[in-house]
């Protein structure tokens, strides 16, 4: 089949879910309900779009399909994040309470600190993706080990309002930070633009790519760079996700066959609109709430896991 | 014309490749011997900017390597390394057309086109043309990557151990094709190289590397005989004459 008949017939079954969850089972309160769900539906369209690009991205420099940017622990920094500011400051702080100063800070750490680890990693020559494993599992390990450490000592009720954060939730979102993400994540992408034309060749390997003429350190260095601050966007708005790229990327590659970016692109965000809203209106209908969104994503996402790797193997 | 001058590279406090200087000269296949860990291919991928030397300079018809912008490099100089692995589900045709890169930054002119074709053409490619690159043999694969190089249409072409892993059949093809492309399009091929009676037989210059030094540069006339090979293998190698080609008989 074309690959432009495929980006199409995803798109068409995107749109259909998405109309399916604005128009059905509305009660008769379009005032009310077309508002709220527009936001919902903004905000997935969002974090699935970073999440499924940034993790294609990560995927194509890293040479691996199994990695997701989940790797370089910024979830776990996420938490780690939402919890000391509750376990020092306290839940009734600005910080806490005003989303928006919460979403600025969590993006500024975030971002902050994947330049760090960026100079750690890619400032060697010899830059080692097992390195890069390692590295970011034992900074992932270690965030998360104090984030647990502190939520123990914390007071119950405290400890409700980090709970909140632990889950990936879009049953919350709230209106502001959609449009400071959706600005944040335009400049995000006018930035990515110039570099889009090295992905395919990227994907060549280092050696081919600098045999190629490609810039390959500075190419790479905004990638990286650009990838931490969608995954931060994303993650500050809705929580920790990134597991849903791994499922997303994957699917992609499956379904489209081809190493050419700009489909992967449209592809993979289509096909990260339908699973979040897919696994939202099986949330909210069928479920009645009685589960959350990243339950559903990390099952089917996690089925899917081991079958990769258990492919891989035979 | 490529110059080397002085180069260092250090892996850690290893020294690879110490205070070397060579010349490669224009139009002909030179090819670079020597023991294991001698430094030949740290030196090939210096000058084919995969790794930044760690003093000295080097130049490509005098273009600095390390300040010139890789896109202008890319149009001048491609290398092949031995290591070829690539995950991705490509075509040999898709692969070839990556050579065009440079020219075309992903968007294939019908000029880019006609190199493609060529270039496919030229390494007997056709029938594969459209075959995954995960379904070929080694040697199929290894003139797929040629190929790619052929349609980059560089002047200078740099290779790491080309027939590591071909049969004889194989080996005597890639190197014909390579002396073809000297011969006929007067590009400037260098290659790393273990089996010493391959360089006998196709090569024009010998520059010898033992322990990150150069040992010894000049004509296979002058590099292949048994005191020279001595010097660089440390064992005994006699030189036959067969059918106009000095062949080293190293098997004793």
């Amino acid at each position: 089949m074309n690959l432009k008949w495929k980006v199409f017939i995803l798109a068409v079954l995107s749109l259909v879910l998405i109309g399916i969850y604005m128009l059905t089972n509305a009660g008769g309160n379009w005032d009310y309900i077309m508002p709220r769900r527009g936001m919902k539906i903004l905000a997935m369209v969002i974090t699935g779009g970073t999440i499924a690009v940034s993790t294609v991205i990560f995927q194509t420099i890293t040479n691996n399909r199994i990695l997701t940017p989940s790797i370089l622990g910024l979830d776990s920094l996420y938490m780690l994040i939402q919890t000391s500011l509750v376990f020092i400051i306290g839940s009734g702080s600005v910080m806490i309470m005003n989303r928006n100063v919460n979403f600025m800070i969590t993006v500024a750490v975030m971002v902050v600190f994947s330049g760090l680890l960026y100079k750690l990693l890619f400032k060697r020559e010899e830059s080692n993706i097992y390195f890069l494993l390692l590295l970011g599992l034992i900074f992932g390990t270690f965030f998360s080990s104090i984030s647990t450490f502190m939520q123990v000592l914390l007071d119950p009720n405290e400890f409700l309002r980090v709970q909140d954060k632990m889950f990936a939730s879009f049953n919350n979102i709230h209106t502001d930070l959609v449009w400071i993400g959706l600005i944040a994540i335009a400049l995000g992408v006018i930035w990515m633009l110039p570099y889009l034309k090295y992905l395919d060749v990227v994907a060549l390997g280092k050696d081919q790519a600098v045999n190629l003429g490609v810039d390959y350190d500075r190419v790479v260095k905004h990638l990286f760079l650009i990838i931490a601050v969608f995954i931060s966007i994303a993650t500050a708005l809705v929580g920790p996700i990134t597991f849903l790229g791994l499922l997303v990327a994957n699917v992609t590659y499956e379904v489209m066959k081809t190493y050419r970016h700009s489909y992967l692109f449209a592809a993979s965000i289509f096909i990260s609109i339908i699973a979040l809203v897919g696994g939202q209106l099986l949330v909210e209908r069928v479920f009645t709430f009685a589960t959350t969104l990243s339950v559903i994503v990390n099952f089917v996402g996690g089925v899917y896991f081991l079958y990769l790797l258990l492919r891989e193997r035979s | 014309m490529v110059v080397a001058k002085n180069v260092f590279k250090l892996f850690g406090k290893k020294k690879v490749v110490e205070d070397v200087s060579i010349t490669i000269q224009k139009g002909k296949i030179t090819s670079l011997i020597g023991p294991n860990g001698a430094g030949k291919s740290t030196l090939l991928s210096m000058v084919s900017r995969l790794l930044t030397s760690d003093g000295g300079e080097i130049t490509i018809d005098e273009l600095d390597v390390a300040k010139c912008r890789g896109n202008e490099l890319a149009k001048k100089v491609s290398i092949l390394k031995q290591a070829n692995h690539v995950t991705l589900k490509l075509t040999v045709k898709e692969l070839v057309s990556f050579g065009r890169f440079p020219y075309s930054q992903g968007k294939l002119t019908k000029e880019d086109d006609k190199h493609v074709e060529e270039a496919i053409r030229y390494m007997e490619l056709t029938d594969l043309q459209d075959t995954y690159l995960n379904e070929l043999s080694g040697g199929q694969k290894q003139r797929a990557y040629l190929a790619m190089v052929i349609a980059q249409d560089t002047d200078y072409i740099l290779l790491d151990e080309p027939l590591n892993n071909l049969d004889m059949k194989h080996a005597v093809q890639m190197m014909k094709v390579l002396r073809k492309l000297v011969d006929e399009r007067g590009k400037t091929v260098a290659i790393v190289i273990h089996d010493i009676n391959f360089a006998s037989c196709y090569s024009d210059q010998i520059i010898a590397m033992k322990d990150g030094k150069v040992v010894r540069e000049g004509t296979v006339q002058e590099i292949i005989q048994s005191n020279v090979l001595k010097e660089i293998y440390e064992m005994d190698i006699e030189i036959e004459n067969i059918c106009n080609n000095k062949i080293c008989v190293y098997y004793a």
